[in-house]
C-alpha cells in the first residue's frame, strides 16, 4: 500500500515537471480549460441558448465532437490487436501510449455529452437504483454504459502495466489479458453504439441507413491512428522512449487502407442517394449541392473530401515517408481534419436540415459553443499529456522506487 | 437590466438572423472575451435560484401519492410566487378507464390562419420568446401546401399572406401521440412516456435535457427550452397538470399533450375549440360514437409518414 501510494505521488510529480517547452504546453492547455470554463458558465446561467442550436438543428457542435472523438478512443484498438495478440514487440511499447490517448479521448466524449445537456445538474437520473435508466431500450443508454466501461478498461490495462514495470516485476497475465481481449471486442462497439444511436432514427432518413455504422468504423481506424502517429512522433522526437521503428510505418498502413475503405462506402452512399434520387436524398442534397439556395455546409464538405483524396493520394505514393518530420506528417493531419469536418458538418448537422417537416434552417456553433469545446479538447489533451509523460517517465527510468 | 447583461445579450445569437459563416471573426471574439472577463465579475442573477427539493424530486412514477401531493403543493407555491398570482393549480388527475384518445383533422376545412398555434401557446404557458431571440415555443406547425403533394418538403412554414392562398392547403402538425414512439424509445431516463389513454407525456422535473427525443421524433413536434421560458404574469394560465401545462424550465423538453389538463376533465382540447372551420375533430378512439371514431370508420384518411411505423392517434382526412 505505502510502496503503491509513493508510486502514484512519485507519478503525478512527474507529471507536473519538465521540460520548458512541456511546462509551456500545459499551461496553454490551462488557459484554454479556463476560457471553456468561462464559456460553460455562460451556457450554465443563460441556458443552451448562448448556442446556435435551435429546435430545427437541436445538436450541433458538442454532440458531432463527440462522435469524432468516440472513433479517435475506439481505434486505440488497433494497436492493441497486433501488440497483445501476436506478441508484436515493437508494437506492444507503443499500446500503452495509444491507450493513454484513448483514455484522454473518451473523457472528452463524456465532457461533450455533458456540455450538451439541458439540465446537467440531473445526471443523476442516469444511475440506478436512485434514478431510471431506460436500459435496453435508449441506445443513448447503451452508449453511457459502452463507455464508461470503455473507460474503466482503459484505465485498469495501462495502470497496471505501467505499475507492474516500476516495480520492475513481470505483470501477471490473467490480471490484465483477459481485459485487452474484452476491450477489443469493446472499442468495436463503442463506436458501433455511437452510429447505432442515429441509425436507429427512422425519422431521419439521412442517417437511418445501414452503411453509417462500417463508415463510422472505418473512418475511425483513419483518423484514430492518423491521430496516435502524431502522438508517436512527439514522443520519439523529444524523449528517450524506446519506440520501435516499425510502429510508425505499421499505423500508416493502418490509416491508409481505412482511410480507402472510408472512401469507398462514401462513394456507395453517394450513388444510393443521388442515382435514386428519391425524396429522401434532400440531407445529402443540401450537404453537397445545397438546397434552395441555402448552402452553408458546402464548401466544407468538398474540403473534406479533396482533403481526403489528396491525403490518402500522397500515402499510397509513399513519397513523403522518408521526409522531415513535417512533411510526412502532413497528410496525417488533413485525414484527421478532413474526418472532423465529416463528422460534424457531414454528418451531424445535415441530419437535421431539412427538419422531418421540410423546414430549412442553418446552423454554424456560436463563438461560445467553440469556447466550450476548445476548452474541452484542452481538458482532454491535458489528461492525454500528463499520462503520456508518465508512461514515458515510467519507461525510460525517470520515475523508479528509490533504491532501498 | 445592467449593462453588463446588454452587452452579453449581444453576443446572443439571434436565431431568425442566424450567425453566418465568417461572422464570427477575430473581432467579436476579442469582444467576447472582455465580455467573460466582465461577465466573470458579475454575473446576472437570471439563473433560477437552487432548490434542495428540486433537486431531489423523484420521478413522477417512483413517487406515492403522499409525495406526489406534496410535490405539487410545493410547485403550486412556487408557481404562485413566480407569477406573483394566488390561484396556482396543479393536478395529477389520472387517466380514465376505456378512453383513449385520438385526433382526426380535416385538410379539405382548414383555411390555415393558425389560431390553433395561438390559443395552444395561451393555454399551455409555452415560452413567449427571450429578448434575446425570437424563440417562442409552439407545439402546432401550419404547413401550406402544394396542392396536388403531400411532400412536406415542398411546404412553407413562414407564409404572412392571406389565407387561404390559390393553389395551396394547410396541414397543421403537431405531437401523434404514436402508440410505438421513438421518442419514448430515445430517453436515456424515461422521462417521457404514453399514458394509458395514449398521451404522451413528459415529465418535466426529471427530463436531462439531452434532446435525442427530439433527433428520433418524425412529427418535428418536441420543443426544447434554450432559455428560461418567459410568460408574462397577466397571460399565465394558473389551471394546470403536472404532467402538462404547468410551467416548465430551463433546459427542459416539453410538447403537446393533447392539453390532458383539459381532455381529462372531459374537455376539448383548446386547438380544437378554437378552430373556425371545424377541421379538428377529437375523442374517444374506443367509443364506436364518438366523432373521431365515425370519422375513422368512413371517411378517406390518411397517416402521415405512415412509413416511419409509428402508429399514431393523429388521422388527417378529406371530405
Amino acid at each position: 500500500m505505502v510502496d503503491y501510494l509513493t508510486f502514484v505521488f512519485k507519478s503525478v510529480r512527474g507529471m507536473f515537471s519538465g521540460g520548458v517547452r512541456y511546462r509551456g504546453w500545459l499551461a496553454f492547455l490551462m488557459a484554454l480549460m479556463a476560457m471553456g470554463g468561462f464559456a460553460y458558465y455562460r451556457q450554465a446561467v443563460h441556458g443552451l441558448g448562448v448556442s446556435g442550436m435551435g429546435d430545427q438543428v437541436s445538436w450541433g457542435l458538442y454532440i458531432a465532437n463527440f462522435t469524432f472523438l468516440v472513433g479517435v478512443a475506439a481505434a486505440a484498438v488497433m494497436m492493441v490487436i497486433p501488440g497483445y495478440l501476436y506478441h508484436n514487440k515493437e508494437v506492444k511499447g507503443g499500446v500503452l501510449l495509444g491507450e493513454m490517448v484513448a483514455i484522454g479521448a473518451i473523457v472528452m466524449c463524456l465532457l461533450f455529452v455533458v456540455a450538451d445537456l439541458g439540465r446537467p445538474d440531473r445526471m443523476w437520473h442516469m444511475i440506478p437504483p436512485f434514478g431510471k435508466f431506460n436500459f435496453p431500450v435508449s441506445m443513448l443508454a447503451w452508449d453511457v454504459l459502452v463507455l464508461n466501461g470503455y473507460l474503466l478498461l482503459n484505465l485498469h490495462v495501462p495502470g497496471y502495466l505501467l505499475y507492474k514495470k516500476y516495480k520492475g516485476e513481470e505483470p501477471a497475465k490473467w490480471l490484465y489479458l483477459p481485459f485487452v481481449y474484452i476491450s477489443i471486442v469493446w472499442a468495436i462497439s463503442i463506436h458501433t453504439v455511437t452510429a447505432f444511436l442515429y441509425t436507429g432514427l427512422a425519422g431521419r432518413p439521412y442517417w437511418n441507413a445501414a452503411i453509417l455504422a462500417p463508415r463510422f468504423i472505418a473512418s475511425a481506424f483513419c483518423a484514430g491512428p492518423a491521430f496516435i502517429i502524431l502522438v508517436l512522433e512527439i514522443i520519439k522526437g523529444w524523449t528517450r522512449f524506446p519506440m520501435g521503428e516499425r510502429i510508425i510505418g505499421f499505423l500508416r498502413g493502418v490509416v491508409l487502407i481505412a482511410g480507402l475503405i472510408n472512401i469507398f462506402l462514401l462513394i456507395s452512399e453517394i450513388f444510393t442517394e443521388f442515382y435514386a434520387d428519391s425524396a429522401h436524398v434532400a440531407s445529402a442534397r443540401y450537404l453537397f449541392f445545397g438546397l434552395h439556395g441555402h448552402n452553408a455546409l458546402v464548401p466544407w464538405i468538398w474540403t473534406s473530401i479533396s482533403m481526403n483524396v489528396l491525403a490518402l493520394l500522397a500515402l499510397i505514393s509513399r513519397k513523403f515517408e522518408s521526409r522531415g518530420v513535417i512533411v510526412r506528417n502532413i497528410p496525417l493531419l488533413m485525414l484527421i481534419v478532413a474526418i472532423w469536418i465529416e463528422k460534424g458538418m457531414g454528418l451531424i448537422f445535415p441530419g437535421f436540415i431539412p427538419t422531418p417537416l421540410g423546414e430549412i434552417v442553418e446552423y454554424m456553433p456560436s463563438a461560445n459553443e467553440w469556447m466550450v469545446s476548445l476548452g474541452i479538447w484542452g481538458v482532454g489533451l491535458f489528461i492525454m499529456s500528463i499520462l503520456l509523460k508518465h508512461a514515458v517517465d515510467i519507461e525510460t527510468g525517470e520515475v523508479k522506487p528509490s533504491a532501498k | 437590466m445592467n449593462k453588463k447583461m446588454n452587452f452579453v445579450q449581444d453576443l446572443l445569437p439571434k436565431p431568425k438572423a442566424r450567425v453566418k459563416e465568417g461572422e464570427v471573426g477575430r473581432r467579436s471574439f476579442i469582444k467576447l472575451l472582455t465580455a467573460l472577463t466582465a461577465g466573470a465579475i458579475a454575473m446576472p442573477e437570471k439563473s433560477e435560484a437552487f432548490s434542495l427539493d428540486e433537486f431531489l424530486q423523484k420521478h413522477f412514477h417512483q413517487m406515492s401519492d403522499e409525495e406526489k401531493q406534496k410535490t405539487m403543493a410545493r410547485l403550486e407555491g412556487e408557481y404562485n410566487e413566480k407569477y406573483s398570482r394566488e390561484d396556482f393549480s396543479v393536478d395529477d388527475t389520472g387517466p380514465q378507464a376505456g378512453v383513449k384518445y385520438g385526433y382526426a383533422l380535416n385538410l379539405s376545412k382548414c383555411i390555415g390562419c393558425r389560431k390553433c398555434t395561438h390559443a395552444c401557446v395561451d393555454e399551455n404557458n409555452q415560452h413567449r420568446g427571450s429578448e434575446e431571440r425570437e424563440d417562442q415555443v409552439e407545439y402546432i406547425r401550419v404547413l401550406e401546401m402544394e396542392k396536388g403533394s403531400l411532400d412536406v418538403e415542398k411546404s412553407v412554414h413562414d407564409y404572412t399572406h392571406e389565407v387561404p392562398a390559390a393553389g395551396k392547403y394547410y396541414m397543421p402538425v403537431q405531437c401523434h401521440h404514436c402508440n410505438d414512439a421513438p421518442c419514448v424509445k430515445a430517453c436515456p431516463v424515461e422521462a417521457t412516456w404514453q399514458e394509458p389513454d395514449g398521451i404522451v407525456v413528459v415529465d418535466y422535473n426529471w427530463c436531462i435535457g439531452c434532446r435525442y427525443c427530439a433527433a428520433a421524433c418524425p412529427y418535428w413536434a418536441r420543443k426544447f427550452n434554450w432559455t428560461a421560458p418567459r410568460i408574462p404574469d397577466e397571460e399565465v394560465n394558473p389551471d394546470t397538470h403536472y404532467l402538462g401545462n404547468r410551467p416548465r424550465y430551463k433546459g427542459v423538453m416539453e410538447k403537446c399533450t393533447f392539453c390532458i389538463n383539459r381532455v381529462r376533465k372531459g374537455l376539448n382540447p383548446a386547438c380544437h375549440d378554437i378552430c373556425p372551420t371545424g377541421s379538428r375533430k377529437f375523442g374517444n378512439l374506443l367509443d364506436k360514437e364518438s366523432v373521431v371514431r365515425r370519422i375513422i370508420d368512413q371517411k378517406r384518411i390518411f397517416i402521415l409518414k405512415e412509413e416511419v411505423g409509428t402508429d399514431p392517434s393523429f388521422y388527417y382526412f378529406f371530405d
